[in-house]
Order: structure tokens, then C-alpha cells, then sequence
């Protein structure tokens, strides 16, 4: 090693501690994501000894789902689809209003931040048993409201319309201290002067915003828009604690695809199906993440 | 590896016996001794031993003095052989599999049995799925009898030796539906217990409708129109106390293609179990039947507090239909409700309920060593005995799988246990190849109606064509 420079040796032993970290990503992310592709190429029963290779058959048999209408699979990819569609953007606009909000005031800004976080740092699985109940049917909170102000009582969580929806909000809810948090980072990183020179030229507040905050806010906004997809995109701890014996019902009208592959893998056991949906689900993160990436950031 | 005889074991347990005596420094040498069974001896130090035995069902380690020179031929550490069982959480169980193991590491002393019910019923049939690839899990597994054939096709479980357990033995020994699991000419398991279905009713609830709490609904018309009665509802037409709610995703699916359908004149599958039937005119007529609880009589819904389960155990429902496990819920979680339980209402005459199990297997692995398949099978033997289901009844609320133990007068006149037992003749298992899917189906057909406005009988020839292929799909790959 004596005969490297000082840099190359800095490189060398940076990659010594590096392959402490890649080992185990090799191991615990890489490898399986690739036995992932291998499974999906057979039909693999966990229980079985010997697995038989059966080619595309998954994936014929996939496209056959995605493209009837009444399969759950097909419903399941419609579903992710719309808790991304609806979710993300909500949850991106009411976090910038509140983080905007948040950045105006300076009494007691600490408390609301908090308030705000909490259901970001507590069990998925508690908030989403404390949501079930609250949408409870005739008893639940949100339903003696309704009464109480004299309006009809809604089935939440038990109507093939409205369970989607009630779930969605949930998670928008519980996520929006994290994109808070982000934003306000982000904020803060917007130089006072931008503001004063526009002052100076006459423009309000309304113009600041679109022409200078928005603007510099676009790293921020894309790194949540991508994080934010993809865990839309995966939706499932939500979905099983929220819906009766965790079916992704009624009528499959909240199930989503993580779902689907882990009843395909450990109800039915068909472990090659079920890799098959992640591949493609792999596919679809990658492909969107890849698209927001690239039309989503602007140099300004 | 070295068999131990029984006999020889009880020789062994007088000398050893002899010792203990001795120890005691008594005059009693002249006493007849009694046979003491000694499950394990281990010198812990020169003219001291460490005995394990059975005193009164528990096992007690007591060391000994040895005074005189003895021959114990117990056998060593490498002499004995380790099965790994398994099967899901559900405290009743695993105290009566404990005693059962007890008893049995008793009888064998070169058996030893890891007990492993850590994983809760969720989670099992994951479980068992990560542990084969991996080569370990268990020796003697607890399956439902509906995933038979899945674990079967997967060559999971070996099929049980015809001569340990003789196809004859079983069919006259056990249980009429024990008898139906036969697949692909061989039995792949045995149970314990069995259970069946029957109607739970709360007789504080009977009363305060004004009806007799001690005669519940014998047939269809009289559980529609009790449960009707027994309905109370708020000024806002809210439901205060359910008096029939239909848990679908619960039991009621079984109800219905077991009980209902039968009643109605139909049957829920062909006799050789390859097609689905449930969708004919009488199917559909049980179907409405069914339906009607929710959407016309309005006298519960399995979304109401909770769900139908929970709503009997909160004293909110009337009257539930339930399995005989359910006692044992009861007993532990609303140890002061007042009910009863009686057999399944009589529709146009005939009767019928669902019945099912958790039946145990020995698995491809304990087939890979000689000696370990030999203890597997004495295991099995030993848990699907009449004594076994007997202590299984007794803590679980399960009936013994066995004839002999399940004729036992005492449980049929049981208040509780013998709606169920009276239930074991005339009960029906469906064969399921995918039993959640299955009843999925059955569930959407119901909340189709229900939710979605969808016709009745059009929404059960829905379930009945993707159960279609479901069993098109499995039977293809089998004669």
C-alpha cells in the first residue's frame, strides 16, 4: 500500500468500510430481490421439496388477471393505483399549506410541529386499530358525530365506496408530520433576501410564493413526490389491520398488490405467482420513480 | 439405534425402585414393590442420581442416593431421540398437548418432544412455509383438515404406514367425517378432536324479549322469527341488541354450505367433490335465507360491534352459531354469560351441521430418519388415542375424534358439550382444496348482495365459477 498516494489509500480504505454496509444489503436486499426473479420463473410451492420450472407461465397467467376486470388482482393494481393518485397529492399540497403555515409563526411553533409528528412516530398498527374504531359502524366516533349534528350515519371502512377513501385518509394523516418536517427544511433554506428584493420590485404574496418559494422548493418536492409513491405503491400494513380478517375488503375494494402477493404466497402458497406480482410491482416503482425523476426536476 | 422395550422398562423401574427404597433407609424392603415409572436417570455424581418421573401427571427430579449397587439400563442422552411438533397458539391447546406430551415422554422414555406453539394462528401456515425450504420445522405438525390436500400436493406430509394405522382401524374407530379425509387412497392424518357447529343463544336476552330463556329456535322458521323478536333497536333505528347476526367470514359460510343448502333440497358439491352445486335453485333459495337476517329482517350484521363473535361474547347478539371451541372463549374471556347452546335449527326436516378439525401429520422430514419417524408415528398414535381425547375434551372443549371417547354418556348429556356431540353423526366436512379462497368466495357472493345491490342468486353463480376453477385447476393435476 506504500505505494499508493495519500488519496488512493483514503479511496482504498474507504471501500474496506463500505463492504461492511454492501455485504449486508448484498444479503438482505440484493440476493433475495434476485431470487425474487428466479422464484417467479417456477411454480414454487414453499412446502414442496422440488420446485418446477415453468418459464413466463406466472406471468401469462398475471397479464390473463390484469386484464379481467373481475379478478382481484386486477383489482388490487387499480386499488394501489388510486391510494397513489389520491393520496400523494393530497398529502403533498396539506403538508406545504401547513408547513407555510407553520413557518409564519414563532409562538409555539415547537408544540405544532410535535402535534403534527406524532402519528408519524407511532405503530402503524395502533393507529390503524384506533382509525377501525373510530369508523366503527353506529358507535364509532365520526358516526355519533354525524348523529349528533343530525346527519346520516356513513359505513366508513364497511362500504365497497367509502373504505378506500377512510383508509387513504388515514395514511395521509399519519405521513403528513414527516412531509412537514421536509418542507420546513426545505423552507428554511430559501434565502430572506429573495423575499426583500421581491418587495422591493412590488410583487405580493401570492407572486413570492409561485415565483420564489416554489421554485426552490423543487428538490424537496420531488424527493417526497418519489418517497411518497413508492410507499403508496406498498401499501399494506394499513390495509390488513384495517379490514375485517385482513382481506382487503368488502369486495376487494381496498386490497392492494403487497396484499395480493402475500395471500398468494402464504394462503395459497403459490410463492411463484406471488414473486411474479413483485417483479412487475419492482417494475412499476422503478419505471415511476425513473419518470418523476426526470420530469420532475427543473433547474431553474 | 437401540429400541427400549416396555417391558424391559418396568424391570428396570423396580430395580431402580429398590434404590429409592434403600434411600429412604426404610424396613420396607420386604414390601411388594409397586412399579414407579422413571422417565430419565442421570449420575450427577459417584452414588447420586438425578431421577425424573411422573408423580400425579407432573413430572418431578428428585436426587437420589444410590446405597446399593443397582442395574439401570434407562436410556443415555444418545439414545434418545428429539420430534419437533408443532401447532398454532390457542392457550386451551397447548395446556392439553403439554399434559399429553407429559404422558407420553412417560410411556417412552427414548422419546423426547419439543413443543413449539409460539406461533400465533395467523401466522402458522407462514411459518411452516419459511421453515420447510430450510429443512427444519416439525416432526409432527397440526394442520386444519382443509389444507390436507394443499400440503399433500406439495409432498409436505407422508402418507400415515397402513400398518401402524390400519384404514379399517380408522373407519371403524373414528369419527364418520375422520373417515372422508381419505385422499388419493391413503389417510395423511388423524385427529385428536373434532368439532361441530351449533346455535349459541343468551338466555338473559331471551328473557328480556319475553321469551322462554330455555327454549331456543328447533327449526328455520322459529330462528327467523325469534331472532326478529329478539332484535332491539334506538329511536334511530340503530340496532341496540342483535338477535341473529350472520359472521359469514366467520362460521356462517360453513352454515350455509353444509346446513342451509342441504335444507333447501340442494347440495353444496358433487359426491366426488369436483363440482361446485351450491348455485342451483334450492342453493340459491338457502342463500336468500341466509341473506335475509341483514337485509330484510334487519336484525344484525357481522359489521356491528366488531363482529358476530364478538357481539355474542359482549352480550350484544342473542344468538351466534359458533363451533364447540368457542366454549373454551367463553369460559375464559365472559365467564358470566348466561347461555346455552342446542343443535342447529331443522330446515324442512332435515338436519345437519358443518363439522371440522385440526388434524396432526408427520411431515416429509421425520420420514428422512428411521428413528425419528418411528417416535413420530408412537407420538401420533399416543395423541390420536380415546384417553388423549379425552383430556383433549376435557381442557379444549373439543370432542374426542375417537368413537369411544365421543359416546361417552356423560358428554352427551353435557349442557353445554352435547348440542355438539349430538351433532357428530349427521355432520358434513367439505373438502377444501383452498380454504380461504373458498370461503372468500362465499363472503363476496354475501356482501355483494348486501353492499353492492347485486341479485342473489346471480351473485352465488359468480362465487360458484371461480370456485369452479379453483377445483378445475387442483383436480387437474390428480385422477
Amino acid at each position: 500500500m506504500s505505494r499508493l498516494t495519500i488519496r488512493q489509500r483514503q479511496v482504498v480504505w474507504a471501500y474496506i468500510f463500505l463492504l461492511v454496509p454492501m455485504t449486508f444489503f448484498m444479503l438482505i436486499r440484493i440476493i433475495p430481490t434476485l431470487s425474487a426473479f428466479n422464484i417467479s420463473l417456477h411454480d414454487w410451492n414453499p412446502l414442496a421439496a422440488d420446485q418446477t420450472f415453468v418459464g413466463l407461465e406466472n406471468y401469462r397467467q398475471l397479464g390473463e388477471d390484469l386484464l379481467n376486470p373481475r379478478s382481484v388482482t386486477h383489482k388490487a393494481f387499480v386499488n394501489t393505483f388510486k391510494y397513489v393518485l389520491i393520496g400523494m397529492p393530497i398529502q403533498l399540497v396539506s403538508a406545504l399549506a401547513i408547513a407555510l403555515l407553520l413557518n409564519e409563526i414563532t409562538r409555539m411553533s415547537t408544540l405544532f410541529r410535535a402535534v403534527f409528528f406524532i402519528p408519524f412516530v407511532t405503530s402503524t398498527v395502533a393507529i390503524a386499530w384506533v382509525w377501525r374504531w373510530l369508523y366503527q359502524p353506529q358507535y364509532g366516533f365520526f358516526n355519533v358525530m354525524l348523529s349528533f349534528f343530525g346527519l346520516a350515519q356513513q359505513p366508513f371502512l364497511k362500504s365497497p365506496n367509502q373504505a378506500l377513501y377512510s383508509i387513504t385518509a388515514v395514511v395521509v394523516w399519519q405521513g403528513l408530520g414527516f412531509a412537514i418536517i421536509i418542507f420546513l427544511a426545505g423552507l428554511k433554506q430559501v434565502p430572506e433576501t429573495f423575499y426583500e428584493a421581491a418587495k422591493i420590485d412590488g410583487a405580493n404574496r401570492w407572486q413570492s410564493f409561485w415565483r420564489i418559494t416554489l421554485p426552490l422548493l423543487n428538490t424537496t418536492l420531488v424527493y417526497l413526490a418519489v418517497l411518497q409513491t413508492i410507499s403508496f405503491l406498498r401499501m399494506f400494513d394499513y390495509v390488513i389491520n384495517m379490514t375485517s380478517q385482513g382481506d382487503g375488503g368488502p369486495l376487494a375494494s381496498t386490497t392492494t398488490v403487497t396484499l395480493r402477493v402475500y395471500r398468494e404466497a402464504f394462503s395459497s402458497f403459490d410463492m411463484g405467482y406471488a414473486s411474479a406480482l413483485t417483479v412487475v410491482l419492482f417494475a412499476i416503482i422503478l419505471v415511476i420513480t425513473i419518470v418523476q425523476l426526470k420530469f420532475l426536476s427543473r433547474d431553474y | 439405534m437401540h429400541m427400549f422395550s416396555k417391558r424391559m422398562f418396568v424391570v428396570v423401574s423396580l430395580f431402580l425402585l429398590g434404590a429409592l427404597l434403600v434411600a429412604c433407609g426404610g424396613t420396607q424392603e420386604a414390601a411388594a414393590p409397586e412399579v414407579v415409572e422413571v422417565t430419565r436417570v442421570v449420575e450427577v455424581e459417584p452414588k447420586i442420581v438425578e431421577v425424573t418421573r411422573i408423580v400425579e401427571g407432573e413430572s418431578v427430579v428428585e436426587q437420589v442416593e444410590v446405597t446399593r449397587e443397582v442395574e439401570v439400563v434407562v436410556p443415555a442422552e444418545s439414545e434418545i431421540t428429539t420430534i419437533e411438533y408443532w401447532q398454532y397458539f390457542f392457550d386451551p391447546r397447548v395446556d392439553a398437548m403439554n399434559r399429553l406430551i407429559q404422558q407420553f415422554e412417560a410411556e417412552n422414555p427414548d422419546v423426547r418432544v419439543i413443543h413449539n406453539s409460539d406461533v400465533p394462528y395467523a401466522d402458522y401456515r407462514d411459518k411452516i412455509a419459511a421453515s420447510a425450504p430450510a429443512g427444519v420445522g416439525p416432526d409432527v405438525a397440526t394442520l386444519f383438515y382443509g389444507w390436507v390436500p394443499a400440503w399433500v400436493d406439495a409432498g409436505y406430509l407422508i402418507p400415515l404406514p397402513q400398518d401402524e394405522f390400519p384404514p379399517e382401524m380408522i373407519a371403524e374407530q373414528f369419527s364418520p367425517m375422520v373417515q372422508n379425509s381419505q385422499f388419493e387412497g391413503e389417510y395423511w392424518a388423524l385427529p385428536t378432536a373434532v368439532r361441530t357447529l351449533a346455535l349459541f343463544w343468551n338466555k338473559d336476552l331471551f328473557a328480556e324479549a319475553g321469551l322462554d330463556p330455555e327454549t331456543p329456535p328447533t327449526n328455520l322458521d322459529e330462528l327467523a322469527e325469534m331472532a326478529q323478536a329478539l332484535t332491539q333497536y334506538d329511536d334511530a333505528g340503530n340496532i341496540l341488541i342483535e338477535g341473529f347476526p350472520v359472521g359469514v367470514p366467520g362460521q356462517a359460510h360453513h352454515w350455509f354450505r353444509e346446513v342451509l343448502v342441504r335444507q333447501f333440497g340442494g347440495q353444496p358439491y358433487s359426491d366426488d367433490n369436483r363440482t361446485v352445486m351450491y348455485n342451483s335453485p334450492e342453493g340459491c333459495e338457502a342463500f336468500k335465507y341466509m341473506l335475509a337476517f341483514e337485509t330484510e329482517y334487519n336484525t344484525g350484521s357481522n359489521d356491528l360491534f366488531e363482529d358476530a363473535t364478538q357481539a355474542f361474547l359482549q352480550g350484544k347478539s342473542a344468538m351466534h352459531i359458533d363451533g364447540s371451541f368457542r366454549v373454551g372463549t367463553i369460559a375464559k374471556n365472559a365467564p358470566d354469560l348466561n347461555y346455552g347452546v342446542v343443535e342447529l335449527p331443522v330446515g324442512n326436516g332435515v338436519q345437519s351441521t358443518f363439522g371440522s378439525y385440526w388434524t396432526h401429520g408427520i411431515t416429509r422430514k421425520a420420514a428422512e430418519d428411521p428413528a425419528v419417524l418411528d417416535a413420530s408415528i408412537r407420538f401420533l398414535k399416543f395423541i390420536t388415542s380415546p384417553e388423549a381425547g379425552t383430556t383433549w375434551v376435557n381442557k379444549v372443549g373439543e370432542l374426542p375424534a375417537q368413537l369411544e371417547a365421543a359416546s361417552n354418556e356423560d358428554l352427551l348429556n353435557d349442557p353445554i358439550l352435547g348440542a355438539f356431540s349430538a351433532g357428530l353423526p349427521y355432520a358434513h366436512a367439505t373438502f377444501f382444496v383452498d380454504e380461504s379462497a373458498q370461503r372468500q368466495f362465499i363472503v363476496d357472493a354475501y356482501d355483494s348482495v348486501r353492499l353492492a345491490g347485486a341479485d342473489p342468486c346471480e351473485a352465488l353463480d359468480e362465487a360458484a365459477a371461480l370456485e369452479q376453477e379453483l377445483l378445475d385447476e387442483f383436480w387437474a393435476n390428480h385422477n
